[in-house]
């Protein structure tokens, strides 16, 4: 065995064929969803033109497109797109930030004390399938109409899924692992720290994926409390006016970013545990 | 010189309905140099014997001595190489090995040259920096042994580390482990259900049989580890009669107590 050499350049990419049978769901599909992306494009493109749905209902790409164009140049009759965008992005993260730094510590708590466990499990449980516009009024009330409620709104459905993740992350390393640290003469605080913790990342980045998706949804909800900047409340306004045209531009953009991130997250991902289902 | 004291060491589990005898009073002494292989079926108790004196599980009665100081949890005296490895895939192979000196505080250099020294003790030294997840599972196995080596413990547990590992892997382990402990010549305590593994490795060898789980054959002075190596020649020593005419005993052994349970 002397003679193996490492190769570096060796890559671990899964092979898209691995058996001679058929393994359920096998197979590269970019392709796939790239032609869906066009067909339904394509869809959108001939229903309107031939002028089957009338615009109101569903403008047309054209529209839409102008109305991007309008609204990235500033020659739309409202604020430009970055200034929306701006502000939408800063109430997700800085939402979605303060979530991280205090969701996951209570969700490591959760795992590592029955007390903390005890504590959050009914509150976190009660309110997390609740729909966050069941409790805006309340929130509106407690924390008026500024920033803040729009903030706390997404804060608090990003919390949730960031805790839960993180709680049962802690549970992610294997008994030989920490047998193995405290055999190695490991405290329990090092074992904490050199074992459960770096088992439970991988867990917590899925959380944190989830987090950001749920931050997303949350933003139009957060700016109907009387925004007058930010993707929602361009939607929201545009609605009024029913300026459906400016909606489905909103919409997508929305979504397009929210994308972005995902992918984004995703590479995060990858850097921070590569070993995550490798072992 | 340091030895490991078994004295009456007894572990009963509460079941369902009444108490399992895992262990009954099994009495055992290490020297230093000892390759003690402990075989036996399933539900033997081998298991639980490493992790009494692992420390992971209390026993319910007697006491575990080493260099005459009682066991009361697990420490650095002790490595373990597990069934599963047990390795921290978000460390390289060298931190790995590493990662019981860098607990007890032992600065980046010089534990990253020890580390390497055991790594290639275990023929994995232009391994260090890969990940352990690029490793095969033999090569995996072979980090987990230089990872139990490197905090100097005096005694080795290894609760049947080629368990999952196929034939022609497991007989290089084999080889690769016997030259390991050759070097450090610790006390090694080794969990197998292959007899053919545990008379190639063993100096000392206890056949344990269940119900309760207890020492039922024990053989000390087996020669095969030192003559393979002295020869190198794994095959000569597992074809040799003397071998083969043990095998067969120590099955006899296991099939009988089976056979009288069954």
């Amino acid at each position: 065995m002397a003679n193996i050499q490492p190769n570096p350049r060796v890559k671990l990419t899964a092979p898209t064929k691995t058996s001679a049978f058929k393994v359920p769901g096998e197979g590269p599909s970019v392709l796939i969803s790239v032609v869906t992306v066009l067909l339904l494009g394509l869809l959108w493109f001939g229903v309107t033109a031939m002028g089957w749905i009338k615009p109101l209902f569903l403008p047309s790409p054209a529209a839409v497109f102008q109305q991007f164009m309008e609204y990235l140049t500033g020659a739309a009759n409202d604020k430009p797109l970055w200034e929306h965008l701006t502000a939408s992005i800063f109430r997700v993260f800085s939402a979605f930030a303060l979530a991280v730094l205090t969701a996951v510590p209570v969700g490591i708590a959760m795992g590592m004390s029955r007390v903390a466990r005890g504590v959050f499990d009914p509150v976190i449980e009660f309110y997390r399938p609740l729909p966050p516009l069941s409790y805006l009024p309340l929130i509106i009330i407690w924390f008026g109409i500024d920033e803040l409620p729009k903030v706390l709104l997404i804060y608090l459905s990003c919390f949730a899924p960031l805790a839960l993740a993180a709680r049962s992350g802690m549970k992610s390393a294997s008994q030989e692992q920490m047998h193995a640290a405290y055999s190695m003469g490991a405290s329990y605080a090092q074992v904490i720290r050199h074992v459960v913790l770096p088992s439970a990342l991988p867990e917590i980045m899925v959380g944190m994926r989830i987090a950001i998706g749920f931050g997303w949804t949350t933003l139009v909800a957060a700016e109907m409390v009387a925004a007058n900047v930010g993707l929602g409340q361009m939607v929201l306004n545009a609605s009024n006016f029913l300026r459906t045209d400016i909606v489905v531009m909103g919409i997508i953009v929305i979504g397009v970013v929210a994308y972005l991130f995902d992918l984004l997250m995703r590479a995060i991902e990858r850097r921070v545990v590569p070993w995550k289902g490798r072992m | 010189m340091p030895t490991l004291d078994i004295r009456d060491l007894t572990v009963h589990y509460a079941v369902k309905g009444g108490t399992l005898h895992a262990l009954a009073p099994v009495n055992l002494t290490l020297h230093d140099g000892d390759f003690m292989v402990a075989l036996g079926a399933s539900g033997c108790g081998k298991t639980t014997l490493l992790n009494c004196i692992a420390g992971f599980l209390p026993p319910t009665d007697g006491q575990i001595l080493l260099d005459g100081r009682p066991v009361t949890g697990p420490g650095a005296d002790r490595g373990v190489v597990f069934q599963k490895h047990a390795l921290m895939p978000w460390l390289n192979v060298r931190d790995n090995v590493a990662l019981g000196l860098r607990l007890r505080g032992m600065g980046a250099a010089e534990r990253s040259r020890l580390a390497e020294d055991k790594l290639a003790l275990v023929g994995l030294e232009k391994f260090a920096d890969r990940a352990v997840y690029e490793l095969s599972g033999g090569m995996q196995q072979r980090v987990g042994i230089a990872r139990a080596l490197a905090s100097d413990p005096a005694l080795l547990l290894m609760d049947e580390p080629m368990g999952a590992l196929d034939a022609f892997t497991r007989e290089q382990v084999q080889e690769i482990l016997l030259r390991a402990w050759a070097k450090s010549n610790k006390m090694v305590f080794f969990i197998t259900h292959s007899v053919e593994e545990a008379l190639f490795l063993a100096t000392r060898l206890v056949v344990m049989s269940p119900s309760p789980g207890r020492i039922s054959h024990s053989y000390n002075d087996l020669p095969f580890s030192r003559q393979f190596l002295r020869d190198g020649d794994a095959r000569k020593v597992k074809s040799d009669p003397e071998f083969i005419r043990l095998r067969e005993e120590v099955l006899s052994h296991i099939h009988h107590r089976e056979v009288a349970h069954g």
